[in-house]
């Protein structure tokens, strides 16, 4: 579901002399050439940290984007919309499941992640911080959110990491369900009674904040990723993406005669680009770092869950499993 | 005080208000298991990624639920991944001259010049 806004940390000695300069240029060079670099290959270790870290940040953005979506699956309207449901929500957890064999191919354990995220020291999605209060929000996140995932997925899975590539055209197959079943929802709401438009509308003011938060801040103010963009780890700019949403969404929207909460959004003639409100990107650093509406339920019910589980997990462990770094 | 959730569910389970900053007490790691899928009978089975499980049992029942949930599957193998042995990836130059042995292929053989050339004589 998720793609945008990753975090990444302040680089440093990212081109200093820590490195060894003829594997370094030798790394440069296949990536320059659009070769993939796998697992085994060599690479530098800013890189394999900052891929760990966004990668992460990604898988637990699944498992915890799950939550918001999970808890409708009882109240679902009618039997098909719950086994839609359950299966997309089924899907994200999947995603999670694979970004964190991505991930773990860089040398980081599974466990070790679940770890950090619910100890607090890795982030996932801001955008999962915001509940889901009706079935509309439901429909909004399934179409607009993942909308927004699919353009960064699809720009990341042309990115220089082999295990993360092969991930995310996976996943990026799956997500187009995921758009055209929220699309489905939010028609049906819009092209319904009067209660069931204003519901839809409701959801869209909701959501529509967190939406534009969700590339991330302004490339006038993020972390320099130039590095990052030369080794093809991030693939594009947060402005980029953000702007390629609205020319994509924008006026799907506009054609259910849904009114969008901004009233300075329009296409831009002469730049042609869409000019906007921009974000409150305070509220979007308050909320990550753990002031959000529902940052405290998410690790709180993700935290009950891996305890739940442990009698489980321990029960059938055996004695001589070593565990192994996956291939792929 | 608990968290109060707009899921019933998750405000009956009384989770705290205060946040819970400690570290999972003990950290269980089960091995892992590479996943080949085959999409029809005559296809080869192909890798499609790796998953954890405590056994070959489980890991079969968790790499149907996550690689073979939709579209075609007839068949799904997994293999611990400390079994598989491969090359290693600074060994590439192994590689190197393969593409190179044309005599080994069907296209290093071009005999319709000297045919055109024999039958024009």
């Amino acid at each position: 579901m998720y793609g945008g806004g990753y975090i990444f940390e302040e680089s440093k000695n990212t081109e200093s002399g820590t490195e060894d300069s003829v594997k370094l240029k030798n790394f440069e060079d296949r990536i320059a050439a659009g070769e993939k670099i796998e697992p085994a290959d060599w690479m530098p270790a800013e890189y394999r940290k900052q891929l760990i870290r966004m990668i992460e940040q990604h898988a637990h953005s699944e498992i915890i984007g799950a939550l918001p979506e999970g808890t409708w699956i009882t109240r679902a309207p009618g039997f098909r919309r719950k086994l839609a449901l359950m299966a997309k929500v089924q899907d994200e957890v999947g995603h999670a499941q694979l970004l964190y064999s991505a991930a773990e191919t860089l040398g980081k354990p599974r466990e070790d992640m679940i770890n950090d995220l619910i100890t607090g020291k890795s982030k996932y999605s801001n955008v999962f911080n915001y509940p889901a209060v009706t079935w509309a929000d439901t429909a909004v996140i399934a179409w607009l959110i993942d909308a927004g995932a699919i353009i960064n997925q699809v720009a990341n899975s042309k990115g220089s990491y082999g295990p993360y590539c092969r991930a995310l055209e996976r996943i990026c197959v799956e997500e187009s369900f995921h758009l055209k079943y929220g699309h489905d929802n939010v028609v049906f709401l819009a092209t319904g009674t009067p209660k069931q438009r204003e519901m839809v509308q409701e959801a869209l003011n909701r959501w529509w904040p967190p939406i534009m938060h969700f590339f991330g801040p302004s490339d006038k103010i993020s972390v320099h990723t130039e590095t990052l963009m030369r080794w093809k780890v991030k693939m594009a700019s947060n402005d980029d993406m953000r702007q390629k949403f609205l020319d994509m969404y924008v006026p799907k929207i506009w054609e259910l005669k849904l009114t969008i909460p901004d009233p300075k959004l329009k296409k831009n003639e002469e730049t042609g680009k869409w000019d906007y409100t921009e974000p409150d990107w305070d509220e979007f650093k308050r909320v990550i770092n753990g002031d959000g509406p529902c940052n405290k339920e998410r690790l709180a019910v993700r935290r009950r869950a891996e305890e739940k589980g442990e009698w489980v997990r321990k029960a059938l462990m055996r004695p001589d499993e070593r565990y192994t770094v996956p291939l792929s | 005080m608990s968290i109060k959730s707009i899921d019933p569910r998750i405000t009956r389970e009384e989770l705290p208000e205060v946040p819970d900053n400690s570290p999972l007490k003990e950290i269980h790691h089960w091995q892992t298991y590479e996943v080949f899928h085959q999409a029809k009978t005559g296809d080869h089975h192909v890798h499609v990624g790796s998953l954890h499980a405590p056994n070959s049992e489980m890991a079969l029942i968790l790499a149907k639920e996550q690689y073979a949930r939709r579209y075609n599957c007839v068949n799904l193998w997994v293999v611990k991944t400390t079994d598989i042995f491969r090359t290693s990836n600074d060994e590439e130059e192994i590689f190197q001259t393969t593409p190179e042995k044309i005599y080994r292929e069907a296209g290093g053989y071009k005999v319709m010049d000297r045919i055109n050339k024999f039958k024009g004589k």
